[in-house]
């Protein structure tokens, strides 16, 4: 075939809708490949709290300030302590509610009698900073009912979580968008 | 004799024993039940957490309609209209909605890794938002162009706004500097299909300028980009961006493209110095064509070169594959603890704390090392193959000279931007 003999039958052209099609096929395969790994909700980032060890890197490493994690309260697994690990700092004097004694540095923790010998802790969203001390300290000496969660009012869902990247115990994982949480008291919520 | 009847009772026993080991083991993993959970006679409720939820997923959809519907007022605007003015309002639009609205994610430009996770990793399941990000702007780039480039990434938004005063870079360096997208997009691929890391999204440059949030090396770096981008417009689609080697391929067969006169081009030269990316392909007529056999002969050198290049690239990336698997946290954590036993000295980091406790074995870990090791042997191999491949066939179109009769835009590297439409000269009046 010579060249210029028709318009549209150059080898130019003839290389570039060869090239059109290689290039297309593989664009219209990939979905066809993902068919079975595709979830039409999408996922969101959790902290998984029988993962977490508590080392606070979650408060210095999301990409927003205050980071999106904090500390949420399973109620029903607390031990309604007097002495407790999570709000009072190791080895006070005193059990009060006076700030030199309390573990949390911001105060987002209200300490409220209930009965004898009971006390309710409340954790106050708006103050908590996630920086994970009363977790801690609840997970060594109490019941572990203080843990973490990615609030997700807050979280803007990055595609590549940074406390993910940085936790050492790989407890940030994605989970279902449609059940955003692990709650530790799951299993526990009937009386 | 005592001992050896002792010993079938213990045989016997040892179901027993493991058993009460076991729920002992159990109750001292599970059980931080220290202090059992009161019962109260006051009547105490429980008082219950708010659970907040992510917006809805509705959303996520909403912003593919919002993305479809922008590339195709953006491809109304390049290829139709020709407005500079429109695409402008276009980038404003964009970088509003998906750079300072909806904060930069998802972006297509992140979405490549998604996919190559999903590709090759069973554990994980693409959300179909992603893949939609990822897909639609390829395929308005093979039918279009580069319109999304030119008035919907919010990246590319950014950049072209503050792009004000457009110097030319030395052809040289310009030329030197486009190949770090194709190692950029190599390295991504590889580190995401690897399940390791999404170096796009942690180097994203200007994410932090969405957010108003950012760590101080990656807003430093955003700032530096935007600063020097006043003078060499867009850096970061030109010199970094991986998407943008996806989108040059894919523009190169473009059906349609934003074209720089309405008409006819008389070669006049005006756009001859209109493109700030270098974008534009002067006309080439046989009359201003000296006669040279020397490129022809350079033509098949390096025809010949690339199958070289190529397998010399594999050959180099598979041999970098344990010294690249570093960016992979547990292969970080397995030579750590290795040092850790090697100098004797124990280690602080908070990572090795967390193994430590967490009751994994060395072995365990090692052999989790080892498996990663080899995906990315396995995987490298094909970046360097690529990497190869592009650099053969990018020297080899270095001494391609095409026949033209007219000033017309570089199909792969043009932006859409419109930049080029005021300086030709013939207008159209309909």
């Amino acid at each position: 075939m010579t060249e210029g003999k028709n318009k549209y039958q150059t080898r130019r052209d003839f290389v570039k809708k060869t090239g059109n099609i290689i290039v297309a096929a593989p664009l219209l395969l990939i979905p066809v490949a993902l068919a079975k790994k595709m979830s039409v909700s999408g996922y969101v980032w959790q902290i998984d709290p029988f993962k977490c060890t508590q080392c606070g890197q979650c408060k210095t490493n999301c990409v927003l300030t205050p980071s999106a994690s904090k500390c949420v309260h399973a109620f029903r697994m607390c031990g309604y302590c007097d002495l407790c690990g999570g709000y009072l700092r190791q080895g006070v004097k005193t059990i009060s509610t006076a700030a030199e004694n309390q573990l949390c540095p911001t105060g987002a923790i209200t300490r409220k009698f209930v009965e004898e010998p009971y006390f309710e802790y409340t954790i106050n969203e708006n103050l908590c900073d996630g920086c994970a001390k009363c977790v801690k300290g609840c997970a060594d000496f109490g019941n572990g009912s203080l843990y973490m969660q990615i609030r997700h009012d807050r979280c803007v869902n990055c595609n590549d979580c940074s406390i993910a990247r940085s936790c050492p115990s790989d407890a940030i994982v994605r989970v279902a968008a449609s059940s955003p949480y692990i709650q530790k008291d799951k299993g526990k919520n009937n009386e | 004799m005592e001992h050896r009847e002792n010993k079938p009772r213990m045989k016997k026993n040892l179901p027993v024993i493991l058993f009460m080991l076991f729920l002992f083991w159990h109750s001292v993993l599970k059980g931080q039940d220290r202090f059992p959970r009161p019962e109260f006679e006051s009547g105490y409720v429980y008082a219950t957490n708010q659970m907040p939820a992510q917006r809805a997923g509705a959303w996520e959809y909403f912003d593919v309609v919002v993305l479809i519907c922008a590339l195709i007022v953006t491809t109304w605007l390049a290829l139709k209209k020709r407005s500079r003015q429109g695409l402008i309002w276009m980038s404003v639009f964009s970088l509003l909605y998906f750079g300072f609205y909806r904060q930069g994610c998802i972006c297509s430009v992140g979405s490549v890794q998604n996919v190559s996770l999903a590709l090759f990793n069973d554990g994980y399941t693409i959300p179909l938002s992603a893949l939609l990000f990822f897909i639609i702007p390829l395929l308005f780039a093979l039918a279009f162009g580069r319109v999304f480039c030119a008035g919907v990434c919010p990246l590319g938004a950014i950049q072209e706004l503050t792009g004000f005063k457009p110097l030319k870079l030395p052809k040289t360096i310009e030329i030197v500097l486009t190949s770090v997208p194709f190692i950029y997009l190599a390295l991504a691929i590889l580190f995401a299909s690897t399940n390791s890391q999404f170096i796009i999204c942690r180097y994203d440059p200007f994410i932090g300028i969405f957010r108003l949030d950012a760590p101080y090396t990656m807003i430093v770096f955003g700032a530096l980009l935007l600063l020097s981008g006043i003078f060499v417009n867009r850096p970061y689609c030109r010199y970094l961006c991986p998407y943008g080697v996806l989108l040059n391929i894919f523009s190169r067969f473009a059906g349609k493209h934003l074209t720089i006169t309405p008409a006819e081009c008389t070669n006049c030269r005006l756009c001859e110095e209109a493109c700030p990316y270098d974008a534009i392909v002067p006309a080439d007529t046989d009359q201003d064509r000296e006669v040279q056999p020397e490129p022809r002969k350079q033509f098949i050198l390096y025809f010949l070169l690339i199958p070289l290049i190529t397998i010399s690239g594999g050959i180099i990336l598979y041999n970098l594959a344990p010294t690249l698997s570093g960016v992979n946290s547990t292969v970080r954590l397995a030579r750590e603890i290795r040092l850790e036993k090697m100098t004797g000295i124990e280690s602080v980091l908070k990572t090795v704390t967390a193994f430590k406790e967490s009751g994994k074995t060395e072995t365990e870990l090692f052999a989790e090392e080892g498996l990663i090791i080899r995906q990315f042997r396995k995987a490298s191999k094909w970046a360097g193959i690529f990497l190869g491949l592009s650099l053969g066939i990018g020297m080899v179109s270095l001494v391609i000279r095409n026949k033209r009769s007219e000033y017309k835009p570089h199909k792969g590297k043009c932006y859409s931007c419109g930049r080029c439409f005021k300086y030709c000269p013939i207008k159209v009046t309909s």
